[in-house]
């Protein structure tokens, strides 16, 4: 059956309210188990080693002296997962990273495995495998990767478009924009041009990649792991590892985090293969100098922006060329990064170019609004220049240039009903902007964008004979998900909330689901449970109007009762959800509704941050005094968890712009793998983060939903960038602008009004 | 591998003499066991000192402070007399990790992984603490300064333990003070810091003084010039800019994941210099 | 292998247990692997993450920093020891209230460590929180409503001691705060 998803307006007794999530108990009492908390009998422990090598051939690997140590079951190499994908390019670059086939691409690429009784016993095992490497020349700089004559990571890339015969390191390289930027430039009264680096981050989620893998010689298995999609997961695994998809039940544990580290296979096919030479579970959980030195980050960019503006404010041209590093596999980051780079603004010629490219690093994976906080940051602190040199306020720079419902995107489509001046009216209007700075402390602001994504979803409801509720979905509850996606279906069918029971089902027991990233997880199965709660609701129509024996069109359903509708049906009692339910087992079984389907018509959403600091001017040290995020939810399902999602995207913003980055050494081997050298924020470090949540319905969902989860990492860096600026007039255009960085900026500022003074004097 | 939980330093050093690999004093555990994780030391033996009573307790004694090899950093922080005493080494020894650490890590272990960025070390260098050292056949007692030889490495000798750090008590009007930088507001390691004491003498002139730097050279190093850019000032700006001046030419620091060489140089400077006026206060200048 | 067990006679939440393991093997892996207990988790093993927060003899340390062997004869207690039965503490009831949890893997570290504060400084203010729980890392929330859990948690302790106290005379309570910033 057919919904409809346009937003239809209503008023909500439940959606919008702060209810106690439904996971609370297991995960305050410690008895939520996560991907490392199961275990089997008889499991096995997994141990991968990997490459001390930034890039290197593998001659040669020798495991038989591990093989035969007492307690080792299995070892595998790249040899134990053959190329089994069939030409999908994308799925053998997945494959080759989860184990090096002749080359180990960065340090810390896995180069061969072992399953063992204990931990002792593979930690040794590891040690006994012999690796025969040829040390190759390697890159980890995105602008050096470029130069023609840089080491090539790949050797079947070839720059689309460009020379057939040529190696390269740049895999991709998109255009997008409209109009003529050379046209708008020439008709500007002032052109500013900058450019700008970011380095590499990590999600850093706290939890470990973790699984436990099981799989029988009749090619039957089973994975328990932690994933933000562990259909994708099974489908990834089932084709690496030439199993049937149905044959594979793959369960998602809680997860521990993901921010989109965890959105394709890491080390569960290497798992799987073990088991599957073992014949034993084997469970396979990574430390964390593995989670940072072979799973997630993010790109390190380099940027350059210019733009184009008249006198009175108005931008006429606008120019990105950005340089995405996606690791040593091939990705969409730069594209996206092009994509997102101008998304903020109604501009008449815009143009971004952006290239990917290869490195010596780990495969780069998506994480939280992927690519656009870089982006942002390059395009953000140009906005502030371009809006300082003219002499405008920056909000009302942004507000005079900023995209609304019928501008035509610079990445292609025309928006609909968007959020961008709404974030930028409630900025210029915010208490924070009215509180006065002393001395050393500076005040900024950035916007930012993100796309959201629909996809593929499917949900089942079931109600019980005692009138509760299951609902049954196959996205991952990253973060609150369950007590959302409870309080719509109680929304729907009338039902209070604690009536609801929502699992995050295994693969076995729904049809694909996509993976929960692009802020999709409310948003579409939101809309899957919504349809399938309506197609619950015929059914108990259906069976209200068996129980009065009148026509089933004579029932309709409000509040949560059945109602006999028409005259002669005046002395017909409403029936409840409950009374149906209970009389279900005699007028036709169980009562079930489900929805399966592509949710389309998932709404961008914008944010606008502001954000004050205090530099100390002798040591480069940064401290965020004041933060406050003000973004469009669309509506807000359950408000704790949006502003959750607002503050925790901030903090990680806040952490990419000041202190995190991947520190590589010459040798091409990552410095700082641990939480002690990659300095995530600590509780210490911040302030409580202001959130104000603005509802523009989405026009193509059923509630107005938007997802909510990423957007608001994308303003903080150049947030944090102006406001430093504002603070002690240097402007920073390398992030992270850790205290080194600031301190240099602002000694060679001195130097340079030193020798400005001493020339006026002079003269 | 085997663990020992000896109850006197004396069994201690026995083990350590005799064990047939690599033998590992464990106090805390917060470096040692970090060390393992990594496959970076792989003892045959750890002794673990925390139930050797002589090494346990923090001590007021005659002549100033007895702080046992075990006593955990939290337990400094919690001991009236030696806070008020010498607060700068106090601080020091409480700014090293988190609550979790700090219920654990111990300044003798501290003192004895010899990393240059040490927290604990350049306050107690700074206050002219001693270390007593027991070895297999004799004891004795050694000024901290003497105790790193490197990053990572000691002057002890095969066998020898340190059982306990004494502090004196302060003379007159005395005041020491640490600071150190971090990117973070915790969790850190140094990646440059400053320990100052001085003793004031009449009209608060600086009588005495002892300057330490930390994280900027391959120990933690005490730097003489720094103290005699301060002695007989009452702290002018002239003065600290001359203590500064001498702590940037005593750096000799590396570029690192951590910071870099001119970054290190110019912010212990600083910090040498916001450690004096608060070693100052403290010893009551205005 | 070779290596000889070590045999800890201990106390973990108030019940004496009995195990033996490697003489290297640390608190955490003795807890999740052999106790069965996996309320403590591992982020980091190396102390910088706070995610295996536990007690021993009422201090609060990383049991991934703490040698399984060194339990022998001590006390230690985990987040599941902080609930009285049905009854939560009031910390894990402000937690779910207060959304302080996201994806929930560092919620007990912080709840063991914001007891350990509470229980020494009844009435924190929001620095000595965010200090006492910088130890702890979280990448969801942005601490922000992990602080207002603890703040909240702090009232109905208080709130609840004075109740307490009404009927009889109150015990002092020690207050140690540690470092300014």
């Amino acid at each position: 059956m057919t919904h409809d998803s346009s937003y239809q307006p209503r008023d909500f007794k439940l959606v919008g309210t702060r209810v106690p999530r439904p996971d609370g108990l297991d995960k305050v009492t410690g008895r939520a188990r996560y991907g490392a908390d199961m275990s089997a009998p008889g499991q096995l422990v997994g141990l991968i080693l990997r490459s001390p090598h930034a890039h290197a051939e593998i001659r040669k690997i020798d495991a038989s002296r591990a093989e035969k140590l007492p307690g080792v079951k299995a070892v595998i190499t790249s040899a134990d997962l053959p190329d089994l994908v069939d030409g999908r390019r994308d799925m053998l670059d997945i494959l080759e990273n989860c184990m090096a086939r002749g080359r180990a691409l960065y340090d810390g690429h896995a180069v061969a495995a072992v399953a063992a009784i204990d931990a002792e016993t593979a930690k040794q095992a590891l040690k006994l495998i012999k690796v025969d490497y040829r040390k190759l020349p390697h890159v980890t700089d995105v602008d050096e990767a470029m130069a023609d004559d840089a080491p090539i990571i790949q050797p079947w890339v070839r720059t689309p478009g460009g020379d057939a015969n040529k190696q390269t390191n740049v895999a991709q390289v998109s255009e997008f924009g409209h109009g003529d930027v050379d046209a708008g430039f020439a008709e500007a009264d002032l052109v500013i041009e900058r450019s700008y680096k970011t380095e590499q981050t990590h999600q850093g989620y706290i939890e470990p990649h973790a699984c436990l893998a099981s799989v029988g010689p009749d090619g039957q298995g089973e994975l328990w792991v932690t994933t933000q999609g562990h259909y994708t997961f099974r489908n990834q695994c089932a084709q690496l590892l030439g199993m049937d998809i149905a044959k594979l039940k793959v369960t998602s544990s809680e997860i521990g985090g993901g921010f989109g580290g965890k959105t394709h296979v890491w080390m569960e096919p290497v798992a799987l293969a073990l088991s599957r030479k073992a014949n034993r579970p084997v469970k396979l959980v990574l430390t964390r100098d593995e989670v940072f030195r072979a799973t997630g980050p993010t790109c390190s960019t380099s940027i350059d922006v210019k733009i184009g503006v008249k006198r009175d404010g108005r931008i006429t041209g606008a120019l990105a060329v950005l340089r995405y590093q996606d690791g040593a596999f091939p990705g969409i980051w730069g594209m996206l990064g092009g994509m997102t780079a101008w998304a903020c603004y109604d501009l008449p010629n815009v143009k971004s170019i952006a290239y990917d490219v290869l490195v010596n690093r780990p495969k780069v994976a998506a994480y939280r609004a992927p690519s656009a906080p870089m982006a942002a940051f390059a395009v953000e602190s140009t906005v502030d220049v371009v809006a300082e040199a003219i002499g405008m306020d920056p909000v009302d720079f942004r507000l005079m240039n900023a995209a609304q419902e019928g501008t035509r995107a610079s990445y292609g489509p025309t928006y609909g009903p968007i959020g961008i001046r709404p974030t930028l009216e409630a900025v210029k209007h915010h208490p924070q902007r009215k509180i006065k700075l002393g001395p050393n402390q500076g005040r900024g602001m950035a916007c930012g964008f993100w796309f959201n994504f629909g996809g593929q979803t499917c949900s089942t409801v079931n109600i019980g004979v005692d009138g509760t509720v299951n609902v049954s979905v196959g996205t991952v509850d990253v973060g609150g998900a369950r007590a959302s996606l409870s309080l719509i279906a109680a929304e729907e069918l009338g039902v209070p909330y604690e009536d609801v029971k929502c699992t995050i089902a295994d693969t076995a027991a729904l049809g694909h689901n996509d993976t929960t990233e692009g802020s999709r997880g409310t948003f579409s199965s939101g809309m899957a449970i919504i349809f399938a709660c309506r197609n619950a609701i015929d059914v108990l129509k259906a069976r209200a109007a068996k129980m009065w024996e009148i026509p089933a069109d004579e029932v309709e359903w409000r509040d949560g009762q059945a109602l006999a509708v028409g005259v002669k049906h005046d002395n017909l009692k409403p029936l409840t959800l409950a009374e149906i339910a209970r009389k279900s087992p005699n007028t036709g079984g169980p009562i079930a509704g489900h929805n399966e389907g592509v949710a389309d018509g998932a709404g961008v959403s914008f944010a606008s941050h502001i954000c004050d600091v205090e530099v100390d001017p002798e040591t480069g040290a940064t401290k965020i005094l004041r933060y406050a995020v003000i973004q469009d939810a669309g509506k807000a399902i359950h408000p704790d968890y949006v502003e959750g999602q607002f503050q925790g995207a901030a903090a990680q913003g806040i952490g990419w712009a000041l202190n995190e980055e991947y520190i590589y050494g010459k040798d091409g081997r990552l410095q700082n793998p641990g939480f002690l050298d990659y300095r995530i924020p600590v509780c210490s470090d911040l302030p409580f983060i202001d959130t104000q949540i603005l509802e523009i319905p989405n026009p193509g969902h059923p509630y107005g939903i938007r997802g909510v989860g990423e957007t608001s990492i994308v303003p903080p860096l150049a947030a944090i960038g102006n406001a430093v600026s504002a603070a002690v007039g240097v402007r920073l255009n390398h992030v992270p602008m850790s205290p080194p960085r600031i301190l240099k900026a602002i000694k060679a500022q001195r130097r340079a009004e030193a020798a400005e003074l001493d020339q006026a004097s002079a003269g | 591998m085997r663990y020992e939980a000896p109850t006197s330093t004396r069994d201690a050093v026995t083990l350590l003499t005799k064990a047939r690999g690599k033998g590992l004093v464990l106090a805390g555990g917060s470096d040692l066991l970090v060390r393992m994780k990594g496959g970076f030391a792989e003892p045959e033996l750890i002794v673990d000192i925390k139930r050797i009573p002589a090494m346990q307790a923090i001590k007021k004694t005659a002549s100033g402070f007895r702080i046992g090899a075990a006593a955990s950093c939290a337990e400094m922080g919690e001991h009236a007399a030696l806070r008020k005493a010498w607060p700068g080494v106090v601080e020091a020894a409480n700014l090293i990790g988190s609550d979790q650490i700090q219920s654990r890590c111990t300044v003798v272990g501290n003192l004895c992984n010899a990393s240059p960025a040490a927290d604990a070390v350049p306050a107690l260098m700074a206050a002219g603490a001693k270390a007593v050292l027991v070895g297999p056949k004799a004891r004795r007692t050694v000024a901290v300064e003497n105790i790193p030889a490197g990053p990572g490495k000691t002057t002890l000798k095969p066998g020898e333990v340190i059982e306990a750090i004494t502090l004196p008590l302060p003379k007159g009007r005395t005041g020491d003070a640490y600071l150190r930088f971090t990117p973070r507001t915790e969790m850190d390691i140094a990646v440059c810091s400053a320990a100052v004491c001085l003793t004031l003498g009449r009209g608060g002139v600086v009588e005495k003084a002892r300057v330490v730097l930390g994280a900027v050279a391959p120990t933690v190093v005490l730097v003489p010039q720094a103290a005699r850019a301060i002695v007989g000032s009452k702290l002018d700006d002239d003065a600290l800019a001359a203590l500064a001046r001498a702590c940037e030419a005593a750096c000799a620091p590396i570029d690192d994941k951590r910071g870099t060489i001119e970054f290190r140089t110019e912010v212990a400077g600083v910090l040498a210099k916001r450690a004096a006026r608060i070693a100052y206060q403290r010893a009551g200048g205005k | 292998m070779t290596v000889k067990g070590v045999h800890v006679s201990t106390t973990i939440n108030g019940d004496t247990v009995e195990f033996v393991c490697q003489p290297g093997e640390v608190l955490l892996d003795v807890l999740r692997n052999r106790v069965g207990l996996i309320g403590a988790k591992e982020g980091c093993g190396t102390g910088d993450c706070g995610a295996c927060s536990v007690t021993l003899d009422g201090r609060l340390v990383c049991a991934c920093l703490v040698l399984g062997a060194e339990a022998d004869g001590r006390a230690i207690t985990t987040v599941e020891g902080m609930a009285e039965g049905e009854r939560l503490h009031p910390l894990q009831s402000k937690f779910i209230e207060h959304a302080a949890l996201q994806c929930g893997i560092c919620t007990p570290g912080f709840l063991v460590a914001a007891k350990v504060l509470l229980d020494r400084n009844p009435n924190p203010s929001v620095e000595e929180i965010r200090y006492a729980l910088a130890g702890n890392l979280c990448r969801c929330t942005g601490y922000d409503k992990i602080v207002r859990a603890v703040q909240a948690a702090a009232k109905d302790l208080a709130r609840d001691a004075t109740r307490t106290a009404k009927k009889k005379p109150a015990k002092k309570t020690k207050s140690s705060g540690k470092k300014a910033a």
